[in-house]
């Protein structure tokens, strides 16, 4: 029996694990279908991350590591190259691998982290015939990075998501040419520091408003053809354009890998595609908890880490108390005009200490703006913003003493002018 | 007057330089925004990551970045010289892979254990 398993090891696992063991928690595994700790941080070889956690650049692999070090002096389990088939309400979890076969655990809590995989050609319906040549971003990484193989000398990336951003880099640094950028809406998917250091240092043109129309080649891709896009985002006749090249890099997204949650009826956002989640990211099944890229997609991982740390702290309180807090009072946080998603929806008073951070995104590119908590139309707080696109997940406190002033059941947060 | 987007951290501010007045710098959230801006107009300078082959680790690449930042216009060189280089394994995080890359002072370390 344990007292809290993981699904995942990547940053979200280890940081959940790390709190849980922190807090109190003793018998804890984490369960991981790769062969090393780290999940997606390992092929991301790039720096930018820790900013905020470490106050210093890393890459991603330094990252990982040092929470991987971390475990060390502590009694948390590890199942590498074990994956988790099913969980059940009363906590079970059906793991497999090669080693040890089929296994049935028993756990008192459990934290999602099973992070996010990439939407694919498939996924966005591309038109044109099915050559070889054509892969996400993130699998083009996991080869050069990783294994060392380089996947293309003419280079066209479709989506101007990070991933994408920081493999045309990648790419021109290891010898090939990045003939385009071509992104379907108006403004830029990914940070805007990854257009700056990776498209125009290196010259890199970006399209906003244009997508692909044709794609040829019979067994190697040949060229694709590009096209501008109406406000409705339908290509625009006589504005084709013919691009040859024999690789083209998708960066058009990444869902949620949520089958495990939807399959044991955990309730799910549709915005964020991830599970509902309260205060402490417990999910609508108590004792399950779910933090990381399975919950909502995240540019920063340092995010990943606070969100997950909350989780594993959770977590722990659960396995201690094993009190069902999911059934007292909740007020439900809906995302208004201008916002696209918000989390957690919801929120029980009384697991509130000093605030909740509130995580969002905005529909649309904002230059000066008020981001502003209401109830019923009424102002209750407002922050002002600037710069805000939906590339870029925000945060905004909800202060505990604006939760005790009124007796509410439900707050909206929206963009307004500012 | 020169606009220009910060890129020391993800909140990009949008920073004006103001190459008549010392570089003065303005928009930034922080300070490390002002030394950026000035920095990018005069010499602008780079953090380069990327990989090398390792024989008998667990992967056939590791990855390896720039000790500090290095000249922009290096970072052509500077790959040559890392995609020349070969390294065995063990190796740990930190290790001096390269010392002194190209007299710039900035060695290429390991960014990650591999055994
Ligand atoms: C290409 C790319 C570039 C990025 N660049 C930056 C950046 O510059 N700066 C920054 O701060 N952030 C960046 N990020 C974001 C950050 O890396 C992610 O937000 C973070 O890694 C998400 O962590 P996670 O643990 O939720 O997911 P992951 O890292 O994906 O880990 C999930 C783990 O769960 C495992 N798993 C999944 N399902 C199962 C199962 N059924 N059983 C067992 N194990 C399972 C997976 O194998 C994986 O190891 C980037 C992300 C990507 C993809
Ligand atoms: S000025 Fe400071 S806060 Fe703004 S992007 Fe640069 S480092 Fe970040």
């Amino acid at each position: 029996m344990y007292d809290l398993i993981v699904v995942g090891g990547g940053p979200a696992g280890l940081a959940a694990a790390l709190s849980a063991y922190e807090n109190g928690c003793e018998k804890i595994l984490i369960v991981e279908r790769d062969l090393e700790l780290g999940g997606i941080l390992n092929q991301c070889i790039h720096n930018g991350f820790g900013l905020h956690y470490f106050k210093e650049e890393l890459t991603g692999p330094e990252y990982a590591e040092r929470f991987i070090d971390q475990l060390k002096n502590t009694s948390i389990e590890v199942m590498l190259d074990t994956i988790v088939l099913e969980i059940t309400e009363d906590k079970q979890v059906h793991t497999m691998s090669k080693e040890n076969g089929y296994q049935l655990l028993q756990s008192k809590a459990i934290v999602l982290a099973m992070g996010c995989r990439e939407r694919t050609r498939g996924a966005i319906q591309m038109p044109g015939s099915r050559p070889a040549g054509i892969l996400t971003a993130g699998a083009a990484q996991r080869y050069v990075n990783i294994e060392g193989y380089m996947v293309g000398k003419k280079v066209v990336i479709l989506g101007s998501g990070d991933i994408g951003l920081i493999m045309a880099r990648r790419m021109v640094l290891e010898g090939a040419e990045v003939l385009a950028c071509i992104e379907l809406m108006p403004y830029s998917g990914g940070l805007t520091r990854n257009i700056v250091q990776c498209l125009d240092d290196f010259n890199i043109p970006l399209y906003l408003s244009h997508t692909i129309t044709d794609v040829t080649g019979k067994d190697r891709l040949e060229s694709i053809t590009m096209a501008k896009v109406d406000d409705k985002r339908k290509p625009i006749p006589g504005t084709e354009q013919v691009i040859d090249c024999d690789t083209l890099l998708l960066s058009v997204g990444l869902i949620p890998e949520n089958e495990l949650s939807r399959n044991v009826g955990i309730q799910m956002d549709q915005q964020t595609r991830g599970a509902m989640v309260y205060e402490n990211m417990e999910t609508s099944i108590s004792g399950i908890f779910a933090c990381g890229n399975v919950l909502h997609v995240h540019d920063l991982v340092d995010y990943v880490s606070a969100e997950s740390s909350l989780a594993g702290k959770a977590a722990a309180e659960y396995v201690q108390q094993q009190n069902n807090i999911a059934e007292k009072d909740f007020l439900t946080i809906n995302n208004g005009q201008g916002i696209s998603y918000i989390l957690p929806q919801k929120i029980r008073k009384e697991n509130v200490d000093k605030k909740v951070d509130l995580y969002y995104r905005v529909n649309q590119v904002y230059d000066t703006c008020i981001v502003s908590i209401q109830h019923q139309g009424e102002e209750l707080a407002k922050f002002k913003r600037k710069n805000l696109a939906p590339g870029e997940m925000e945060t905004i406190p909800l202060r505990k003493k604006l939760l005790d002033k009124v007796d509410i059941k439900e707050l909206d947060i929206v963009v307004r002018e500012a | 007057m020169a606009e220009i987007i910060c890129i020391v951290c993800p909140v990009g501010c949008h920073l004006t330089v103001d190459e008549e007045n010392d570089y003065k710098v303005t928009g930034n959230q922080c300070n490390k925004g002002a030394i950026y801006g000035k920095q990018e107009l005069q010499n602008p300078v780079r953090t380069v990551t990327s990989t090398i082959k390792i024989k008998a680790g667990s992967h056939p690449r590791l990855p390896v970045k720039t000790s500090d930042t290095i000249p922009k216009g290096k970072i052509t060189d500077i790959m040559t010289l890392i995609n020349q280089t070969e390294v065995t394994a063990p190796v740990s995080v930190g290790d001096v892979i390269i010392p002194n890359i190209l007299d710039t002072g900035v060695d290429i370390v390991a960014t990650r254990s591999m055994s």
